[in-house]
């Protein structure tokens, strides 16, 4: 047992914390949001150079190697920034897919330009009715290639994204297929999240190459794991945004006096304090079981973890970005502070990558699965 | 004992829902289903003008001022019915907050001038008490009114200003006596928005709402006849109106229309293929906040029933607004949580052709100030914990 971590995986995160803390406070960050674009190239490229795009590709692909821990400390720096640029879409999540299932040279291409930043991919996965609706997306092979029918929701960064890696059925199970966003017969609709992000509503009605399918067979298993690691990843980005909005509301209550006292001192408030806190670090706790099991080789542990995890940690996420709120009053209702924004981005965790109900079902499931 | 409404009450509640069929405008009626509040200040003007032809402008007023003269159950079922139609609601700030002040302190002029303004909906009233150093501790306001002649000179910033943007007049605690105790040196004032000096600044909200206002009072003079009461005794007025404030505050009416609006969505969304009505874990949930509106609701009946022997609201309008809050924030949770990911999805502009998708999640966040405004839920607690339990 060792929750140490190692100092180069601790420099990771200190270099983007750093980062984020000096060049991406809440006005240039709101700057950003409010463009066209929803993101910001430079950035994008900075975090390239500080190496963090590479982060969870294999030494032997050309990466950095740094697997589900170091993902996990830098996940945590981008959440605690509010990072709204796609690192955990395109370097997180389709990196993942790409580095399981891409062979030859293909998978050299795409690891590069994804790792250098030059190139944004997504993967379009979810399509509205909930993370465990079966697949509706079809790819059928149709002469050399294939024909890809169906439609995606609310997939994040898709409209800053060179390639979406979108998941079909097949013949032979399910296909993970990259298509340009641009391609014909993709109709890409943007969308704001509630969270200051931006993702798009897909429809495919597509005619692909037969080189577009990653992988041959069935990508199930791949993309389950990418998924967990994903999540898993997620789960570290929200733990950085419950530090800091719990921070920010211990801190708001030493500083606001209100009956010539800070508010911190009423009783009735500091033991709400001390419940935020023990939701935090159960939070805690459980994104690093997730992270853990990431790293093992057992699909059904793995997957029961990261359920977990994602349950108690959306959990937190309600109730701690609800206190911190209430905490401050009418502040905690602006746009100004830095706890709207948390709670913000703790809402879309809850509702991302599958609801917390949706996880506690699974969970359920996948415990029941153990006990028989 | 009897819990069932009298025949007489069933009756009364009839001629609402009739009146409602018959009266209410389809188009408000939209946007409030809708929850598109872009115009809102007609809206709101133009209901208040159809309730005054019908005699039923104030509910809570009585018949001398021009209004229904209801006992506190038919205002009950008045509230109730009108949210089941989604008929807008009547802003507070006039017909709830500064008249029944006028009506017991202030004098026969300020009666005929402002009552009648109110009652037809021609005046918009705001609320000028908050203050950036000033909210739960309210009594350490710093605004600044000072007497000049036949004028008072006002200084200072007020926040939190709801709807200030619409509004015509504005009643404002101010400090009078700087010298004085905090809660002996407040005046009572009612300022015309239009008065030069008056400034106001939106405040933007988390939702991306733009419904408070920060307003600025730079040199405001204000004529000394639109003082309330005494000088320095605004304080007493102020405690006053906050009782007034609570009635209905248990919000009974529009919890049940979420409730419904929760049902349709759980059974349009789907899980695992399947509607999520259908889903044991959520119908559940859903079944625990309906008892929990039902034990408010007896229990807001019972408190009706008591102040109709006593007289203004007591401190269990405190239980009221605790429990009607948080049910009404635990039913829009619900609401996002059937929407799950497609509640990701979000416009700030939120209105036009949008149903219950853009609004839910939209709601739910401008929904966290139920428990903040009107004395946040922790104040109503020490509230109990002191005047009811003696701690
Ligand atoms: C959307 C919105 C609309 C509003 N509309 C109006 C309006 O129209 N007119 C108007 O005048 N005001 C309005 N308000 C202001 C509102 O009344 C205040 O926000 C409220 O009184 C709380 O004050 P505060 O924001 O300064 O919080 P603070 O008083 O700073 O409180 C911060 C936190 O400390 C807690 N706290 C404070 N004192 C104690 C204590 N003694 N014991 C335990 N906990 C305590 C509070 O409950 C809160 O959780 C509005 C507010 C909002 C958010």
């Amino acid at each position: 047992m060792d929750f140490a971590f190692t100092e180069e995986q601790q420099m990771l995160q200190d270099s983007i914390r750093r980062y984020l803390e000096s060049g991406y406070g809440l006005e240039h960050r709101a700057r950003i949001i409010a463009g066209d674009e929803g993101w910001s190239p430079r950035t994008w490229a900075e975090l390239a150079e500080l190496g963090l795009l590479a982060l969870d590709i294999d030494e032997d692909d050309g990466g950095i190697g740094a697997g589900p821990v170091g993902t996990m400390l830098v996940s945590q720096a981008t959440g605690a920034g509010l990072l709204v640029e796609p690192f955990h879409s395109s370097a997180v999540l389709a990196t993942r897919v790409v580095s399981l299932l891409a062979q030859g040279e293909r998978r050299g291409q795409l690891l590069d330009a994804l790792g250098s930043g030059e190139a944004i991919a997504v993967l379009a996965h979810e399509e509205g009715d909930g993370w465990d609706a079966p697949l509706e997306t079809t790819a059928v092979s149709e002469g050399e290639g294939w024909h890809l029918r169906g439609r995606k929701a609310c997939v994040y960064h898709a409209p800053m994204a060179h390639w979406l890696l979108v998941t079909a059925r097949c013949d032979d199970g399910v296909g993970v297929f990259v298509v340009e966003r641009g391609a014909d017969g993709v109709d890409l609709r943007a969308v704001r999240t509630l969270d200051g992000q931006r993702a798009a509503d897909i429809a495919l009605d597509a005619r692909l190459p037969p080189d577009a399918r990653l992988g041959a067979g069935d990508a199930t298993a791949a993309l389950e794991q990418s998924l967990d690691r994903g999540i898993a990843a997620l789960c570290a980005d929200a733990l950085g945004v419950l530090d800091r909005i719990l921070t920010a509301t211990v801190q708001y209550a030493r500083d606001r006096a209100q009956f010539g006292t800070p508010i911190g001192r009423f009783q009735a408030l500091q033991h709400r304090m001390a419940d935020m806190y023990m939701q935090v670090e159960q939070a805690r706790s459980m994104t690093y079981c997730a992270t853990s099991a990431c790293l093992q080789d057992d699909p059904a542990s793995r997957r029961e973890a990261v359920s977990a995890a994602k349950v108690i940690v959306g959990q937190a996420a309600r109730r701690v970005g609800q206190e911190a709120i209430q905490l401050h009053g009418g502040m905690g209702m602006t746009d100004e502070l830095d706890v709207s924004h948390c709670f913000k981005r703790l809402l879309a965790f809850e509702l991302r990558m599958g609801t917390t109900d949706e996880h506690l079902r699974r969970y359920r499931e996948a415990a029941q699965a153990d006990a028989a | 004992m009897d819990l069932n409404f009298s025949p007489e009450e069933v009756a009364f509640r009839d001629e609402v829902r009739a009146f409602l069929v018959a009266h209410l405008p389809e188009d408000i009626r939209d946007r409030v289903r809708r929850g598109d509040d872009r115009n809102v200040s007609d809206d709101l003007r133009r209901w208040q003008r159809i309730l005054h032809a019908h005699g039923w402008a104030a509910a809570m007023w009585p018949v001398e001022h021009g209004g229904t003269g209801w006992d506190k159950t038919r205002q009950y079922l008045f509230e109730i019915e009108c949210a089941a139609a989604d008929a807008p609601i009547q802003l507070p700030f006039g017909l709830k907050m500064v008249a029944p002040v006028i009506m017991r302190y202030g004098s026969q002029a300020q009666k005929e001038r402002f009552l009648p303004r109110i009652l037809d909906g021609s005046d918009w009233w705001c609320q000028g008490y908050s203050e950036p150093g000033s909210g739960s501790d309210l009594a350490s306001l710093k605004t600044r009114a000072e007497r000049d002649g036949d004028h008072y000179v006002v200084n200072g910033q007020k926040a939190w200003n709801t709807l200030g943007q619409h509004a015509d007049w504005i009643f404002c605690l101010v400090r009078t006596d700087p010298a004085a105790k905090p809660q002996r040196g407040i005046s009572f004032l009612l300022v015309d928005m239009k008065t030069p000096g008056i400034r106001l600044q939106p405040t933007k909200l988390l939702d991306g709402g733009f419904e408070v206002n920060e307003v600025f009072f730079d040199n405001v003079r204000v004529p000394v006849e639109n003082l309330v009461g005494e000088e320095n005794a605004g304080w007493t007025y102020a405690k006053f109106l906050l009782g007034h404030e609570r009635t209905n505050i248990a919000g009974v009416g529009a919890s049940r229309r979420e409730l419904a609006r929760l049902r349709r969505m759980a059974r349009e969304c789907r899980r695992e293929g399947a509607p999520l009505i259908d889903d044991p874990l959520f119908a559940t949930r859903i079944a625990q906040v309906e008892l929990e509106l039902k034990a408010l609701e007896v229990t807001n009946l019972r408190v009706i029933f008591a102040e109709a022997r006593q007289q203004a609201p007591g401190p269990e309008a405190s239980m009221l607004k605790i429990r009607g809050t948080e049910i009404l924030q635990r039913i829009s949770e619900l609401q996002v949580e059937a929407l799950g990911a497609r509640a990701l999805a979000y416009e700030e502009d939120v209105g036009g052709d949008g149903e219950d998708v853009p609004r839910a999640a939209a709601q739910y966040m401008n929904l966290r100030k139920l428990s903040i405004y009107g004395g946040s839920n922790e104040i109503q607690r020490n509230i109990i914990a002191q005047t009811i339990l003696k701690l």
